[in-house]
């Protein structure tokens, strides 16, 4: 997907548009207004990620200007400030989520989804692998044509390995992406997951297949 | 179990010791009374007087004749009583008229009782005097005659009683009394009019600046009388301090946070990413800890600013008509991302009609933190069960965690102060706090419980 990150802070948006690379993503960074402007005139995105105080003004006019422009871009708002005094008038004014600074990457992506979700507009490229389909705005599952219905977690599991097809996850990796730092969690919880998604496969000529001291991948049977 | 606060909200009383209004239309009032007596008074006795006077006159009139035809003739006193002597005294109340002669202190004739002191010669004297039942004005006088055998003294009494001069001042008394009583009346209206021009630019004031919501700081603007300037002015000039400094509060703490928590997303972020890079099992546990010691900081430092904030608006709070149902939708639908983190499901259930009074900001932080403890607790895979209901309206969170800790429940909303059972889990101690003052802020209240097939329920009501 393609991200537009809106921060005047270097560090911080160096550190965010990195850890959205991993996931795949790609960002462009503006530090400005003006540059965010004149980056959303010229480029689509996928999602807006919008600073509040910047240096040539307020963030919530670039949040007017957008909407004034009828863009349908979902925006959310990074905001370091009391969330009591800024969240009414920033979903006033057309930002569809926000999320506090310091925030939790998993936290961050999760509203991402949900932003995503409510506004699917335009026609989304479905991942396809043999049998089975995803629709990652949408979060659907599909085997033979069929939906099946996944738990959110089951739902970023599979959407690691379906991204990915071939590649080999380790438990530590899946553990890393699936749970949030605050959880303490074994790594023996992944294989409850993994267990899950083999059987909603059962029926797909797709499956995870073990790899003894490495991990898992996701296979043609 | 119902958690009070132990904080009364501070009232603004204000000692009264009497009002302007009343002490000056009792003034204004009381003084019209007063001069509408005198007024009074002073007419009913010169007209008193007068009448007096006129009466004096015709009574001296009738002595002197009286007198001016007594003779001594053939060694004798001969008084032949003149006509007109008593026909002048006649009046239209019928009077009765007494009279006496006496001659050298021997009575002669006339009324015998008829009160008798001597007189100068040449001289008149008036008395009152009661004769008969009845009260008397009198005049005397007395005239020396000349005889071939001496002086003899002659004292004439002529007496009238007052029926008309009372009758006349009985009229001129209830015309004195009605020139009071207009008096008084309209004294009496010109007072409330003087008050009120007086009174109405105060209470004019006092209503525009008690109009103003809350958060309206700007100084008053109207002309005021050249009196209540020097108020007005150290009204002004305080508003202007107040809202000098809550305007630097609030950005200083805008300022603040912004300056704290960029830095520390900044960290957490690559703390993060380089957990996904790093391998070794030590590096690792220490990613970890750094980004739980930055969630740790963040949390506090966030639940301190919003508790400021919070105790701010809850003294001033500002209070529109809310639908409790509207306010946990829109919060269901931010926080089911998080929710779905954990695979927890919100539920939300609303009575519709559940309207509350009250600060939305305020109430929708109050019923987060709510949602966000059931999180913390709530095991994966369940559902937290979020309850509007009406009349009285409240909201309800209930979670299937393991509850609150025996005999921690009356404590839990002191500030800073954690259960027993939420080690390892990320707060500040000062979720319940912020709920408990929001619900005392609303005179509402916040109750926790554990429900009996487990888990643990919060309510707050209203």
């Amino acid at each position: 997907m393609k991200f537009l990150l809106v921060e005047d802070n270097h560090e911080l948006a160096n550190a965010v548009a990195s850890r959205l690379h991993i996931d795949g993503h790609v960002v462009d960074h503006a530090d400005r207004i003006e540059d965010a402007i004149s980056f959303s005139e010229t480029s689509d995105y996928d999602l807006v990620l919008l600073d509040i105080m910047l240096p040539d003004g307020d963030g919530r006019s670039f949040l007017a200007h957008h909407r004034a422009r009828r863009k349908d871009t979902p925006v959310i708002v990074l905001t370091a400030r009391s969330q009591v005094s800024d969240r009414i008038s920033l979903l006033d004014l057309g930002a569809d989520d926000y999320i506090t600074k310091p925030f939790d990457h998993a936290e961050l992506q999760a509203r991402c989804r949900a932003v995503l979700r409510r506004n699917q507009g335009s026609a989304r490229p479905i991942i396809a692998f043999g049998d089975v389909s995803y629709d990652p705005v949408a979060g659907q599952m599909r085997v033979c044509d069929a939906p099946v219905k996944l738990r959110n977690r089951e739902l970023r599991l599979f959407e690691l390995f379906i991204n990915a097809p071939n590649q080999i996850f380790s438990k530590q990796k899946l553990c890393d992406r699936l749970f949030s730092y605050d959880e303490e969690v074994s790594e023996n919880a992944i294989e409850v997951y993994i267990g899950r998604i083999r059987k909603h496969l059962e029926a797909s000529n797709v499956t995870i297949s073990t790899h003894r001291g490495l991990g898992y991948r996701l296979d043609l049977k | 179990m119902r958690i009070e606060s132990g904080a009364e909200p501070p009232k603004t009383e204000v000692r009264v010791s009497g009002s302007l209004r009343t002490t000056l239309m009792i003034s204004l009032i009381g003084g019209a009374f007063v001069l509408a007596a005198v007024l009074f008074l002073i007419l009913r006795s010169y007209a008193a007087q007068i009448a007096q006077t006129a009466q004096d006159r015709i009574l001296s009139a009738s002595v002197t004749s009286i007198l001016d035809v007594a003779a001594i003739r053939n060694d004798a006193v001969t008084i032949e009583l003149p006509y007109a002597a008593f026909s002048i005294l006649s009046t239209q109340a019928d009077d009765r008229i007494f009279y006496a002669i006496y001659q050298d202190g021997a009575f002669l004739t006339g009324y015998e009782a008829l009160d008798y002191r001597p007189v100068r010669a040449g001289e008149l004297e008036h008395r009152s005097v009661r004769f008969d039942g009845a009260p008397l004005r009198v005049a005397a006088g007395a005239r020396r005659l000349v005889g071939a055998n001496g002086v003899a003294q002659i004292d004439v009494i002529v007496g009238q009683t007052q029926e008309h001069l009372a009758g006349v001042l009985g009229r001129i008394s209830r015309h004195a009394a009605l020139i009071g009583i207009g008096f008084f009346v309209t004294l009496t209206i010109i007072a409330t009019w003087i008050t009120s021009a007086t009174i109405t630019p105060l209470t004019r004031l006092a209503e525009s600046v008690q109009r103003r919501g809350p958060e309206d700081l700007r100084p008053v603007s109207g002309p005021v009388a050249s009196e209540m300037a020097p108020l007005v002015g150290s009204l002004n000039s305080f508003m202007h301090r107040l809202e000098q400094s809550l305007n630097q509060s609030e950005e200083f703490i805008a300022e603040a946070a912004h300056r704290v928590r960029t830095p520390l997303a900044t960290v957490r972020t690559y703390a993060e990413t380089t957990l996904q890079r790093v391998n070794r099992d030590e590096n690792r546990q220490a990613l970890r800890a750094m980004v739980r010691a930055i969630d740790e900081s963040a949390r506090a430092a966030g639940q301190m600013l919003d508790h400021a904030m919070i105790t701010f608006r809850a003294d001033h709070l500002c209070r529109t008509r809310l639908n409790l149902g509207d306010l946990a939708r829109e919060l269901v639908q931010s926080m089911r991302p998080v929710a779905e983190m954990k695979d927890v499901d919100l539920t939300l259930t609303v009575a519709e009609g559940s309207w509350v009074e009250g600060d939305a900001i305020l109430l929708q932080n109050a019923m987060r933190n709510l949602v966000e403890n059931a999180l913390k607790f709530a095991p994966m895979e369940t559902a937290i069960e979020i309850t509007v209901a009406e009349a009285p309206a409240s909201f309800t969170v209930c979670d299937s965690g393991p509850g609150f800790p025996d005999g921690e429940i009356g404590t839990l909303a002191k500030r800073f102060t954690r259960g027993s059972n939420s080690t390892g889990l990320i707060g500040s101690g000062l979720g319940l706090t912020i709920v408990l003052d929001v619900a005392t802020a609303h005179g509402g209240t916040l109750t926790l419980l554990n429900r009996p097939e487990g888990g643990a329920c919060a309510t707050l009501s209203f």
